[in-house]
């Protein structure tokens, strides 16, 4: 027996409020627990000073150096050739046997666990070319993580441009690159910035890639040649370790932090410019 | 005797395998308005962007046969179709602002030509905007965005767009297909007095309304040009009793 349509659609739309209710009530959970746990260890000095004696006292500044670091080295690498891949997929090649396989190897790095890529950078460039535990193996491994995410994110920013654009452009007398330089890629950038601070999120959360390929130094790193601890690894080293559980916390804390206020921060200033351009 | 600007010769293309344009030959002459009248997908929109060559941008498109500008080959080695395009401005079936200001809009393709110069650009705009008739409706909004203008007046921001590239041609597709009555008298009073400067293949669905500013018509059907003429003779004695058949209305 069939139920009725209107009570059908109260039933289905209470579930999916609950569902949804359900999703936001994880996140609220986990981050309230992590801020409870945390936030009394964190204060401008915990922010400010490197850690003292393993990390059982003093702060966490070296560890937030190091993750500016390598998140800003493997976004500089990876978003230029991600955007650069993208845009040669959608604007300068026919869909052809080729572009298949680019997409589909895109697709499978995608599916790489994290720690491969670890180890591949750890063999590759901490190893063979010799960078040793550093900023620059981190960071390149890193990127080598991201590029799948970015060139996803930008092609499908970049094929949502109507082909109209494209046709009034060149109609115009535009050249290819004035083409997508002036109308196809700003009128795709709020995507392709979506998935760039996506890539930031997991580089600043990462922490197998990392620990194999950037070391777990504590000193404050002064060159691409520094090995560095990022605040993921300097938490996981913490707490598995058993050295402090309240400054573990305090890390975890300012990480998340962190994160969020980056998401703000760029929704925002998207928002500015979408706001300026349509 | 008038001038021939642009020559067809022979002239036929395809999308893939499908056929598309079936040996066309005809004349335009310099400084006239051609109409080109026929049901859709009769072939009239993949002529016009056989001319700008616009059909390069689709995956499949092939052509043979000769179209000659100006005595040039258009399909010819070593010619730009950049420059090509900036002699023939072209105004498409719906109106497409680019996503930004009037202003920016209306000198986009100088930019992209080069021109840097903002009180250059600016005299320009307002000179095309004028040509356009759109000048005194957006004079005190030129930083609007484009986007926020009606259906109409996107419609003449866009032919003020190409008048900003002094083309010598100028396409339109059906420009008046989602405008209401009186816009679309606006855009057929611009046309009229554009004649005189530019040469202009107009082609519509509207059959009236190529009997209303064309000077001569073209009928196309099934990718074959079945006629060309005096607009007044093919509406008033066709010499193939299809086109007598289309402007009767009795199909298409």
């Amino acid at each position: 027996m069939r139920i009725r349509p209107r009570l059908e659609e109260k039933i289905v739309r209470a579930a999916l409020r609950l569902l949804t209710l359900l999703t936001v009530a994880i996140l609220l959970l986990i981050v309230g627990f992590i801020l409870k746990k945390g936030l009394p260890a964190v204060s401008w000095k915990f922010i400010t000073s490197n850690p003292v004696d393993m990390g059982r006292g003093g702060g966490i500044f070296s560890t937030i150096i190091g993750t500016l670091a390598l998140t800003l080295v493997a976004v500089v690498i990876a978003a230029p050739v991600g955007i650069g891949t993208a845009v040669y997929l959608t604007e300068f090649t026919w869909e052809n046997k080729i572009t298949r396989v680019i997409r589909f190897g895109a697709e499978c790095l995608a599916g790489i666990p994290s720690i491969i890529f670890g180890l591949f950078g750890f063999i590759l460039f901490v190893d063979k070319l010799k960078f040793g535990w550093s900023i620059l193996s981190g960071g390149l491994s890193l990127a080598f993580m991201l590029l799948p995410t970015i060139i996803r994110t930008s092609e499908e920013a970049i094929r949502c441009v109507p082909a109209d654009y494209r046709q009034v452009s060149f109609s115009l007398g535009s050249t290819k690159w004035q083409t997508v330089t002036r109308v196809v890629l700003p009128s795709a950038i709020p995507g392709i910035i979506t998935g760039i601070i996506l890539s930031i999120g997991r580089s600043i959360g990462e922490t197998a890639v990392v620990i194999f390929t950037a070391g777990s130094a504590l000193r404050l790193p002064t060159s691409l040649f520094s090995s560095s601890r990022t605040m993921a690894v300097h938490f996981y080293i913490l707490a598995r370790e058993g050295i402090s559980m309240s400054n573990a916390y305090g890390t975890a804390a300012v990480l998340i932090i962190a994160i969020l206020a980056i998401n703000l921060a760029t929704y925002y200033l998207l928002n500015k410019f979408i706001r300026k351009y349509s | 005797m008038k001038t021939i600007s642009i020559k067809v010769r022979d002239f036929s293309h395809s999308f893939g395998p499908k056929r598309t344009l079936k040996s066309i030959s005809l004349d335009i002459y310099k400084n006239e308005i051609l109409g080109i009248i026929g049901p859709s997908g009769s072939g009239k929109s993949t002529f016009l962007c056989a001319l700008n060559r616009l059909n390069d941008l689709v995956r499949g498109s092939t052509e043979e046969g000769l179209i000659e500008l100006d005595g040039e080959d258009i399909y010819g080695p070593g010619v730009s179709v950049v420059e090509l395009r900036r002699k023939i401005g072209m105004v498409f079936a719906t109106p497409v602002p680019l996503p930004r200001s009037i202003f920016e809009n209306v000198v986009f393709g100088s930019r992209m030509a080069g021109l840097k110069n903002r009180r250059k650009l600016g005299e320009l705009a307002r000179e095309s905007l004028e040509k356009a008739g759109l000048w005194e409706e957006v004079k005190d909004r030129l930083d609007l965005s484009a986007l926020k203008l009606s259906g109409g007046q996107q419609q003449r921001l866009c032919i003020a767009r190409i008048l900003a590239l002094k083309p010598e041609f100028i396409l339109l597709d059906e420009p008046s297909s989602g405008l209401d009555p009186i816009s679309t008298m606006k855009i057929e009073d611009s046309l009229r007095a554009l004649k005189d400067e530019y040469t202009i293949i107009l082609v519509t669905n509207n059959t009236k309304q190529a009997a209303r500013v064309a000077d001569r018509t073209a009928f196309f059907l099934g990718g074959e040009l079945v006629e060309i003429g005096a607009t007044e003779m093919i509406f008033r004695a066709p010499s193939d009793p299809r086109t007598d058949d289309y402007i009767s209305g009795r199909f298409g």
